[in-house]
């Protein structure tokens, strides 16, 4: 029987990307107990394998075998759809992203706008998820998350738009390919483009805490006042997929910034690029993320949104203008 | 259509914060009127773990009664129980002796410390910082295994008794309490390092929840709660009982009634205390520790008496009606926390949700010594 190489080859990244993204969601759980264990100085998780290695499929096991309690009262549609619009979207984004130069699902054209375009849809997912609940600790949530987003997608396009002015391309291999050969090519320091190309990857790095509610902006789920935010009714896996859409959404965000601005598969010294550099790289940033939320106290609303529309839009906005027209000039 | 707008502007909504809630540490519950994430009225609800302790306290002889007090302020228990044993102290006319003194007012102050050591960490993971709680918790672990050694627990104590302390310290005790209070010295750095100079908190903390010394005036309001409002008011230095009269300390006092001020007094107080413990470890006199001649069963004259200690969360009175019994007519404890909270319903009026659960935090609360 023939089968045709192409659907074989669909099929084995259907299954790598998805195998990727649930092993990423559930072992950046143990990382981040461990991380956050040894920063506090304890030792978290140890019980369960060696280095508590097997901790998350005991966790797993356990979100799947508790009640999945849906609460009387809620939108039985919406409350069931949530957790998988937050997850379906964050799986999906990782088929345009290049992790080398051969290792990429789908080479697309658009894959930026791609990626982006699922991003958006995880902020509905959590304002359906809390608004279904009726609850109104996650109605709070849910009005939190939406102007959160909304105050952050504008400065983090803003300076994704910077980036494809100065490629020329919205094909992500191909805007790594723009990087390679050590990290003085890199876009972060790029600065024959614009003179503000670091201070653009820190805007995008903040964006990026603030557009996958991490902390110090985790407004969404801020336990010490809306108890669990928009996952306050749910229970099991509900709760567990929600949980998981999150860390593939942090995965998603650290590649992302990989790839625009540190070079994506590119080795800082020009010496042997592939996969383990955009895996080392994705991790660190990974590390930052979870290093940042242990340290940092959660900030308040008001100073998040401040922070967006009074310092980073503007800043983006002059690096918009300063790139474009170093671009005309020289 | 603009009556439909209209409508919506005035509608407000009940948020229950509590009984079982993370901020409010206990069972306490907040009835919240809300306009968005404005809040409209607030209204303290107590009494989910009330254990009616004035009432037991007419149905136990003094010394039985003792026990209960370590119960409500479970965070700093030595400072009630010294609020109860020397107001029966004083009714009955027991002489302490000195050494007695002395160790009542070390263990304390060392207990003091570890309240404002708990609830440094607790009011930061309030604000969403996890970290701090751990390394506090580390530090209060070492003055938990002080007071062990010398008092036998580690929360509840009940360590006095009338006429002294049941039992003399150990050879460790002064060489460890020296060794903690070094050790804490070095690490306050630290905190004000990494805590009080970040950015994203001291945002969160000034000129929020603003508390004026009328509002303390009006609603009682006592401890680093008024003395953040620009009263200074101690009871240690102001109506001065014990040894207190013997110690050279400050009373730290901020003007600006914001949470950074309270915050900033309960710091503050940590290095006094540890002044207070180091002074009365220099001074600490040979002894006994008990009085002679304590009667078995207390019968103190007939009388009305009432005597006021300062513990951590401000000043704390007992009042006590004694027919010449063995059993007191009539016990009212006066804490500092009820005071404390009344006023969170007008102060936290028109604020936002985060910033009233950080005013609700930089009052320290805690709600069995509220319910009693």
């Amino acid at each position: 029987m023939h089968v045709d190489p192409e659907i074989l080859r669909l099929v084995a990244f259907l299954v790598g990307v998805i195998a990727f993204a649930a092993l990423n969601a559930a072992y950046l759980v143990w990382l981040e107990r461990k991380e956050a264990a040894h920063i506090q100085r304890r030792i978290g998780p140890k019980e369960v394998g060696p280095f508590g290695l097997l901790q998350p499929l005991v966790d797993g096991i356990k979100l799947m075998t508790k009640q999945l309690i849906v609460p009387a009262g809620v939108d039985p549609v919406l409350f069931k759809i949530a957790p998988i619009l937050v997850m379906v979207p964050a799986i999906m984004s990782f088929v345009a992203i290049p992790f080398s130069d051969t290792l990429v699902a789908r080479n697309l054209d658009l894959g930026l706008l791609v990626i982006f375009a699922f991003a958006s849809v995880n902020v509905l997912g959590l304002l359906l998820g809390a608004w279904g609940s009726r609850n109104k600790y996650a109605v709070i949530s849910a009005a939190r998350v939406v102007s959160q987003n909304v105050a952050y997608e504008i400065p983090m396009l803003v300076t994704v738009v910077t980036l494809v002015m100065i490629s020329g391309t919205m094909n992500l291999s191909e805007i790594v390919g723009l990087q390679m050969g050590g990290f003085w090519h890199w876009n972060i320091l790029n600065l024959a483009a614009s003179p503000l190309m670091p201070v653009a990857f820190l805007i995008f790095f903040v964006c990026m805490l603030a557009e996958t509610n991490r902390a110090p902006f985790d407004m969404a789920e801020a336990e010490s006042e809306l108890v669990a935010g928009a996952f306050t009714e749910y229970s099991g896996m509900g709760f567990g997929v929600f949980f998981m859409g999150e860390y593939a959404n942090i995965v998603i965000g650290a590649s992302v910034a990989t790839i625009l601005f540190l070079g994506g598969w590119d080795c800082p010294f020009g010496l042997f690029p592939g996969v383990h550099w955009f895996l080392i790289k994705m991790y660190f940033l990974i590390f930052t993320v979870i290093w940042i939320r242990w340290t940092f106290p959660r900030t308040t609303f008001y100073g998040l949104l401040n922070l967006s529309w009074k310092i980073l839009i503007p800043i983006s906005f002059v690096n918009l203008i300063l790139t474009s027209a170093m671009l005309k000039v020289f | 259509m603009s009556a439909l707008i209209q409508s919506q502007a005035n509608e407000t909504f009940v948020l229950n914060l509590g009984p079982q809630h993370p901020a409010t540490h206990g069972v306490l519950r907040v009835k919240l009127t809300m306009d968005g994430e404005y809040i409209v009225e607030a209204e303290p609800v107590l009494g989910y773990i009330h254990r009616m302790h004035e009432k037991m306290g007419e149905n136990r002889t003094w010394a039985q009664f003792l026990p209960n007090t370590g119960r409500m302020d479970y965070l700093h228990a030595l400072a009630f129980n010294h609020g109860y044993v020397a107001l029966v102290e004083r009714a009955a006319g027991i002489t302490v002796p000195e050494r007695a003194e002395y160790l009542r007012v070390i263990t304390t102050e060392l207990n003091r410390v570890s309240s404002h050591l708990l609830w440094f960490g607790a009011f930061i993971l309030d604000l969403g910082g996890f970290s701090p709680l751990l390394y506090a918790f580390d530090d209060r672990e070492h003055i938990l295994d002080l007071l062990e050694s010398v008092t036998g627990s580690r929360l509840t104590y009940c360590y006095f008794r009338f006429g002294g302390v049941y039992n003399d310290i150990d050879d460790n005790f002064v060489p460890g309490a020296r060794a903690f209070i070094k050790r804490l010295r070095e690490r306050m750095p630290m905190y004000h390092n990494l805590v009080t100079k970040n950015i994203i908190l001291m945002k969160r903390l000034q000129e929020v929840g603003p508390i004026s010394a009328e509002m303390c005036r009006k609603y009682g309001a006592t401890g680093p709660v008024c003395r953040g409002s620009g009263i200074n008011f101690d009871v240690r230095k102001h109506e001065p009982y014990s040894i207190y009269p013997e110690m050279d300390f400050e009373v730290p006092v901020y003007e600006q009634g914001d949470s950074m001020a309270r915050y900033m007094v309960r710091m503050d107080e940590i290095e006094q205390s540890l002044r207070i413990v180091e002074q009365a470890l220099d001074k600490l006199p040979e002894g006994p520790v008990m009085a002679e001649k304590v009667p078995k069963i207390l019968k103190p004259p007939k009388g009305d008496y009432y005597h006021a200690v300062e513990t951590a969360r401000g000043s704390f009175g007992v009042r006590a009606v004694s027919d010449g019994g063995n059993i007191p007519y009539r016990l009212k404890l006066r804490s500092p926390t009820f005071s404390n909270l009344s006023l969170f319903g007008e102060a936290c009026r028109g604020m936002l949700l985060p910033d009233a659960l950080a005013l609700m935090g930089s009052l320290d609360l805690v709600i069995p010594e509220i319910d009693r």
